[in-house]
């Protein structure tokens, strides 16, 4: 038996050998490129499995194993994972929902002709995506986050002919990288304070670095963590970024990729306790950031997109559980956000890739339609909404109980959030739920409307499972427990929520329930203008300096070498005119020369 | 015999040669004054010889061969004059301008004909029988 450190580094690197293998061979492969993906991430679930049921005998147990590499300065860089409940949990999380996506693919992309390099970046996305979970050293955990970043973009802009994706693709890819910037700095701040970068190491030395250090350290951090999970202000990549394949958008921007924010700091969070203002200005992105998505979910009409919104809002909510101490509560929400979101998004692929349009307005009376899907889309929004006894339910309720257990400044703040946001939460997945499953038929869905493949059908079921037990599995945990007043209270407030929207659809079940928001709803449906107001100000910005570099290009630095040029050989056209062929000048010159030497010599000796 | 006639005569012989090489167009002309210039150096060399009173005659010696180097030289000169003439119908040194640098900017310029009569290359008449 291996031991649990080298079981889960080979369940990081097995993605990438098919990833690998897909890139090179892709469709030369003898049965497609779908079985190497599809083998290599569930080879990988498998041992991750293994790892976690080997920590759960040893539940505050943490191994380690380290290479250091090649020494190149004055702080090594060591390779190896840490697994401890925590990542073991986390990655479990990852490759089973991987899995889940790739298996869909397989059906959902039949037929497009770059299927063999998406299913490759799936899985080269799995194992950047576990290199996050599992490794130990922080540089090399930058690594994983910044790999996650390309193929996150590459992935978005799998449909690049058209414009919009491709401009989609850019903007993530841009807005992330922002934020990175400030998470490679935050590396720096608290490798160079600890004198190492291993993630141990410098945990361990927190206690003793300075708190302006510390503090330093964990908001550049946060600039990054910002950017990954899409939180205000860094957030409006993730809407766009649903161009992108549905299964992308499950496995990407819903279930993993988003959530290493949240992973992130759960798994450093020695340091951010030891910086409180870290954690408050966490909370307070993480209110507005729930709150306003939430709202702006409620207002639009794309179904992806309001899913991404709500993934947005659903981060926030575990970033909130972080700012006021609740690091289990927030990984419990990680996992069943994971499970119902990837869920959500993978029904709403099925549900898009029958109707073959995004808008809800397209959408309507599709429950007898595709009876499997509606079933398992009802139990995701029922997480969603937090409707016991889903998962959803569970964590949610301990998200709010570690609020009014937090003597934190902020708990207050973070209470009334979450309360509003579970109000909110429950009308725009009722309202989304009516309007895609109910009503009548529209116009685009009444063409010859069917359900899904059995190979699409497959993971969803599968994921509606967790969906809807996972809440029971973490009652081992005394912290994600229900308590029976806040159970209730926000109960009643997702019912309240619920009720409103079933309200406003029933007036008048073919039309769009969110007009009786008036002249709220553009504002909610453009998230409060800040795209424009960021194409305004930032973009324009930028757009400006990047003309006045081309202009320096072209002015400075392309004259200077043209001139460079230019300027030899009009002395070179001086000197060529001595050139002129008659061996006579060419002897007088000679002479001259000579004679100018010996005239030289005879002066100055 | 003061060495000074000797020596001032061998640099006006010298001068001449220079003045021929320099000023005359005909190419016979101008092997005829390379001529001078030597034996305006062989003179220097038999008067510094004598003036000397060398016991070897190194300078004597040095005279022969540039006298037999020079009959070698004009007579490959003289070949090479005649087969011009009859390539291009002229010895006008002034004339031959083959290797002169073309005209006008020269980056990616072709050797411009700039000879008088120039035969195009490939076509030159064999140049056989010569003596």
């Amino acid at each position: 038996m291996m031991s649990a450190t080298a079981l889960a580094a080979v369940a990081a690197l097995l993605p990438f050998g098919a990833a690998v293998i897909g890139m090179l061979f892709g469709r030369r492969l003898p049965f497609g490129p779908a079985p190497v993906a599809v083998l290599g991430t569930a080879a990988a679930t498998v041992l991750a499995i293994v790892v976690a049921v080997d920590v759960a005998g040893a539940p505050t147990a943490v191994w380690e194993s380290s290479t250091q590499l090649t020494p190149t300065g004055l702080i090594p860089i060591t390779l190896g994972v840490r697994v401890d409940s925590l990542s073991a949990t986390v990655a479990v999380m990852v490759t089973v929902v991987a899995l889940a996506v790739q298996v869909y693919s397989v059906g959902y992309l039949r037929g497009d002709p770059r299927y063999s390099s998406y299913a490759a970046l799936i899985s080269l996305f799995t194992s950047a995506m576990l290199a996050v979970v599992l490794c130990n050293d922080l540089l090399v955990i930058y690594v994983g986050w910044e790999i996650m970043g390309i193929c996150s973009y590459f992935l978005i802009g799998h449909y690049w002919e058209d414009p919009p994706t491709s401009a989609a693709a850019v903007k993530s890819f841009l807005m992330t990288r922002f934020g990175d910037v400030g998470f490679l700095f935050g590396i720096f701040v608290l490798g160079m304070a600890a004198g190492s970068f291993r993630l141990t190491d410098v945990l361990n030395a927190v206690p003793g670095m300075n708190p302006s250090t510390v503090l330093a350290g964990t908001l550049l951090l946060t600039a990054g963590i910002v950017g990954k999970s899409a939180q205000f202000p860094l957030h409006s990549w993730l809407p766009d970024a649903m161009a992108g394949p549905s299964p992308v958008s499950a496995l990407i921007h819903a279930a993993t990729m988003v959530a290493s924010g949240a992973y992130m700091v759960a798994r450093m969070y020695p340091a951010f306790e030891a910086a409180p203002a870290t954690l408050n200005v966490i909370a307070v992105l993480a209110v507005i950031s729930m709150l306003g998505s939430a709202l702006a979910a409620l207002a639009t009409d794309d179904l992806k997109r309001v899913l991404a919104y709500s993934t947005i809002s659903q981060l926030s909510v575990m970033f909130a559980a972080l700012a006021v101490g609740g690091r289990i509560q927030a990984v419990g929400h990680l996992l069943s956000h994971a499970a119902f979101k990837a869920l959500l998004f993978l029904c709403a692929g099925a549900v898009i890739h029958a109707v073959g349009s995004n808008l809800m307005a397209h959408m309507g009376g599709l429950a007898r339609a595709m009876p499997v899907t509606f079933v398992t889309m009802t139990v995701g929004f029922a997480a969603l909404a937090g409707v016991p006894p889903t998962s959803g339910f569970f964590t949610k309720d301990a998200v709010l109980s570690a609020a009014l257990e937090s003597t934190a400044a902020t708990a207050w703040l973070v209470i009334a959030g979450v309360l509003a946001t579970v109000l909110v939460t429950a009308a725009y997945a009722t309202r989304a739920w009516l309007r895609t499953f109910f009503g009548l038929r529209t116009a685009g869905s009444a063409a010859s409307v069917h359900e899904a493949p059995w190979i699409m059908l497959g993971p969803l079921v599968a994921l509606a499972v967790p969906a809807l037990l996972l809440g029971f599995g973490g009652l081992r945990w005394h912290e994600l427990r229900p308590e029976v007043g806040p159970a209730l209270f926000s109960v009643l407030l997702a019912a309240l929520g619920a009720g409103l929207a079933y309200v406003a659809w029933r007036r008048d079940p073919a039309h769009e329930p969110a007009t009786v928001l008036g002249r709220l709803r553009p504002v909610f449906a453009s998230a409060f203008g800040t795209d424009d107001l960021y194409e305004r100000t930032v973009a324009v910005a930028v757009l400006r300096l990047a003309r006045g570099v081309v202009g320096v290009d072209d002015r400075v630095v392309g004259r200077a070498v043209t001139g460079t040029g230019r300027g030899a050989r009009t002395l070179g056209g001086v000197l060529r005119l001595t050139q002129n062929g008659n061996p006579q000048f060419y002897v007088t010159g000679v002479l001259a020369g000579v004679l100018l030497i010996a005239v030289g010599v005879a002066v100055l000796s | 015999m003061h060495v000074v006639y000797p020596v001032v005569l061998a640099a006006l012989l010298f001068s001449v040669g220079v003045y021929g090489v320099l000023a005359r167009r005909n190419a016979i002309l101008v092997l005829m004054s390379v001529e001078l210039m030597l034996n305006a150096v062989n003179l220097n060399l038999v008067t510094f010889d004598a003036y000397l009173r060398d016991e070897l005659h190194s300078g004597q010696a040095l005279t022969l061969f540039v006298i037999v180097i020079a009959a070698a030289e004009v007579g490959l000169g003289l070949a090479i004059v005649l087969l011009v003439f009859r390539n291009r119908q002229t010895i006008a040194v002034d004339a031959l301008r083959e290797l002169a640098e073309p005209e006008g900017d020269g980056a990616d310029a072709k050797p411009a004909p700039a000879g008088v009569e120039q035969v195009p290359a490939g076509v030159q008449p064999e140049p056989a029988g010569v003596e």
